[in-house]
């Protein structure tokens, strides 16, 4: 079930630990059917996977559906190039911080790629005809000598071998002074958001020089300031709606028809700080990295260093859930604070159907919680534990009581072997992991199709 | 690996015995030995979350949340070590270096004298500013200046930064308005932007002793301004330092700023030591220029 992107059959467990730095996986993002999957990496580069259709009658267990095939390679395009901000000095990354999908209209696919600064679309489109049987010229493309030539031909479409063109369709850029940590396509289909820590900022997908700002932090003095924005995401249904997240771990709904600039929010979604335990680090912790909403729209779900938080858009005192992802670190904070990973951003997603989340932890640990039975499982995204198609083992940290085989001691966990990316497919019980340079790929033989709401 | 941040008071036979009630230790040693190893703990964050702010990638901009995050600890580690009393200890005992022990002398004169002795430091301290938003953000008790000592080159040892960093806001904050009610202060008033004096015990002892040490508390002011005469103070507290970090020409070379920066007081305080020396500094100009860029970063235009 495991898949890398660069597929090898040679030993590379000499190599394994060397990881090119620009190879390293920055976000995942399913496109709307599934079929296809976008990775960006540090080096600025896109990669699409393709989902390959299996024909029914070559699955020989009774109970698989066709459609479950697996992801290869589609296209990989280079999206951003490293760039110099001339007037601060400033090497801007090519990192690619998020991919978003278009809906699909027609033939061609679309996606939104960001890094720090500039935003770009992308069209992917499909060429597997040419015409042949030019006039004018031959089919290599050069001039035929005029007085060969004795009839005329229409030229015909002939079949040739597929190939994917990407090209760049729109370049928004100048939009943003802070480092853009989140984009989010509406579901007007006409407009996209684009936040960085103090800004977000509306976009029409039409039009590249200019942009809306509907929400600024910024204090008139930036020695005054003590909050930035995390996370920002446009609701699935409602247009006007969009929620943004907070350092000081605070969830933000906004009502675009409120006002032009939505810097007072419609609702504020905060949890009272628990004073027995508090500590320097509380803040640091509560920080939510990512926020999402629910495909039905009613709930949101959100990250902070220890725990994933499911809140109703229609209670603001507090979460309704709270999973703890690595309760055993609490007592770690001080290290992970010198080694900087308290600052790790972890991503969190929502299954189809709403009654799973999934999100990651260190030592290529992921962590999915049934919200049906509040329990959580933890998994492992690392090659040598799982060959393809093998049933992946659930993992345990060892925290205390009985240990058993396999259980993982705290001090033992990898933390430079974070699960920070990951996505999971729209309708099906697909998932796709990012682990420091590679991509996992997992689909869950057993119910491959969820009945969707 | 330390204990889990359980927040204990410091309980001083002489002072606040009521914050200690939910410790109750059978012996003030037992509570001082248990506060100590906070303070210690809490102090040693503190030491982390300066060197963090400082060290910087100079090519790449800095993270902004991860910059907030710790400066946001700084200040609560601030605010507790001033609601806690600490911030006197250490002035208490810088103090008690210089003057007799059996002088009776008021805690804000303490301050000033404290104060009087970081200020000198805050120039040589001044390397670099390198990270423009840390730099800003770690302003206590809105006080500018901490922001000099706040940056430094990475070459600066760490000790010297925070150390300076230690006697400047903790002393510069509750004190500041203490000398802004005097009267007597000759600083700028930027310098001293709303100061939140949380110090309550600075402030029982009114001036009192103002007559006495008033000469003294004029004297200091005096230091700011010049380059700073060698000091018993500064000597004890710096004694590990390589001292060609108090050479302002050596500092400000490494300064990256022109002092035409407006809303930088520490830039205007310095513009005194300003021309002589940077005009010795041609060869960083294009540092000058990078700083320029990130100041800009930072005043946010």
């Amino acid at each position: 079930m495991g898949e890398d992107v660069e597929s090898t059959k040679i030993n590379h467990t000499f190599l394994r630990d060397y990881v090119t730095e620009a190879d390293v996986i920055s976000t995942v993002e399913f496109n709307q059917t599934g079929d296809l999957l976008a990775t960006g990496d540090k080096g600025g580069r896109v990669v699409i996977f393709q989902r390959e259709i299996e024909p029914k009658w070559d699955s020989e267990e009774v109970g698989e559906m066709g459609d479950s095939g697996e992801y290869n390679v589609y296209s990989t395009f280079q999206s951003h190039e490293p760039d110099f901000d001339y007037l601060k000095s400033l090497e801007i990354e090519e990192k690619i911080n998020k991919i978003r999908w278009l809906p699909q209209q027609n033939a061609a696919h679309f996606l939104l790629s960001t890094n720090d600064k500039t935003i770009k679309l992308w069209k992917v489109s499909e060429r597997d005809k040419r015409p042949e049987g030019y006039n004018l010229k031959d089919n290599e493309g050069r001039l035929k000598d005029v007085s060969t030539i004795t009839s005329l031909q229409v030229p015909v479409l002939k079949h040739t071998d597929l190939m994917v063109e990407v090209r760049p369709r729109r370049v928004f850029s100048n939009g943003h002074t802070y480092h853009v940590n989140s984009i989010s396509v509406n579901s007007d289909g006409e407009t996209y958001l684009s936040a960085d820590d103090l800004r977000i900022n509306m976009w029409h997908l039409g039009i590249t020089d200019r942009s809306f700002n509907i929400v600024d932090i910024k204090p008139a003095n930036m020695e005054d300031l003590t909050e930035v924005i995390t996370a920002a995401e446009f609701h699935p249904h409602h247009c006007h709606l969009f929620v943004y997240s907070s350092s000081k771990g605070t969830l933000r709904l906004c009502d675009m028809r409120a006002s032009a600039l939505c810097d007072q929010h419609t609702k504020l979604f905060e949890e009272p700080e628990d004073p027995g335990s508090r500590s320097f680090f509380s803040e640091i912790i509560s920080s939510v990295s990512d926020v999402k909403f629910s495909h039905n729209g009613r709930y949101l779900l959100t990250r902070d260093y220890l725990t994933a938080k499911v809140w109703d858009l229609n209670m603001d005192k507090g979460p309704v859930e709270t999973y703890q992802v690595h309760e055993y670190l609490r007592s770690k904070l001080c290290s992970l604070y010198e080694n900087d990973c308290i600052f790790d951003k972890f991503e969190c997603v929502w299954n189809s159907s709403d009654s799973v989340i999934m999100t990651g932890a260190y030592n290529s640990f992921f962590r999915m919680f049934d919200r049906e039975t509040g329990r959580g499982v933890t998994l492992e995204a690392w090659r040598e534990s799982s060959k393809p198609r093998a049933v992946l083992r659930t993992r345990r940290v060892y925290t205390g009581g009985k240990r058993r085989r396999g259980d993982v001691g705290v001090d033992s966990l990898d933390f430079t072997k974070k699960i920070l990316h990951m996505a999971w497919h729209p309708s099906e019980n697909i998932i796709a992991i990012a682990a420091t340079n590679n991509l996992y790929i997992f689909q869950d033989r057993v119910r491959p199709e969820l009945q969707t709401q | 690996m330390f204990p889990k941040g359980t927040k204990r008071k410091f309980s001083d036979p002489g002072e606040e015995p009521a914050s200690s009630g939910d410790h109750a230790p059978p012996s003030s040693a037992v509570a001082r030995t248990l506060s100590s190893s906070y303070s210690l703990q809490r102090q040693s964050l503190l030491d982390m979350s300066l060197i963090k702010l400082q060290l910087c990638h100079m090519l790449v901009e800095p993270n902004l949340c991860r910059s907030v995050l710790i400066a946001n600890t700084v200040r609560q580690i601030q605010e507790e070590m001033t609601q806690d009393g600490t911030w006197q200890i250490m002035t208490q005992a810088l103090a008690a270096a210089q003057c007799p022990p059996d002088r009776l002398v008021a805690t804000e004169v303490l301050c000033r004298q404290a104060d009087a002795a970081a200020q000198s430091p805050k120039p040589p301290s001044v390397a670099g500013l390198e990270e423009g938003y840390s730099s800003e953000e770690v302003v206590m008790e809105g006080d500018v200046e901490t922001e000099v000592t706040m940056s430094t080159l990475s070459a600066a040892p760490p000790q010297l930064s925070s150390a300076s960093y230690l006697a400047g806001p903790f002393v510069m904050g509750p004190c500041w308005q203490e000398e802004e009610e005097d009267g007597e202060c000759e600083e700028d008033e930027e310098d001293s932007e709303e100061c939140v004096s949380e110090g309550e015990e600075g402030d029982q002892d009114p001036l009192s002793a103002d007559s006495r040490t008033g000469e003294q508390v004029f004297g200091t002011f005096e230091i700011k301004h010049p380059a700073p005469p060698p000091d018993p103070v500064l000597d004890e507290l710096f004694s590990d330092v390589d001292p060609s970090y108090y050479d302002l020409d050596t500092v400000l070379t490494g300064m990256q700023s022109a002092p035409k920066m407006g809303p930088y007081d520490l830039l205007e305080s310095l513009s005194s030591h300003g021309p002589t020396a940077l005009s010795s500094s041609a060869s960083c100009r294009s540092d000058l220029n990078e700083l320029d860029h990130i100041m800009e970063i930072i005043v946010g235009s």
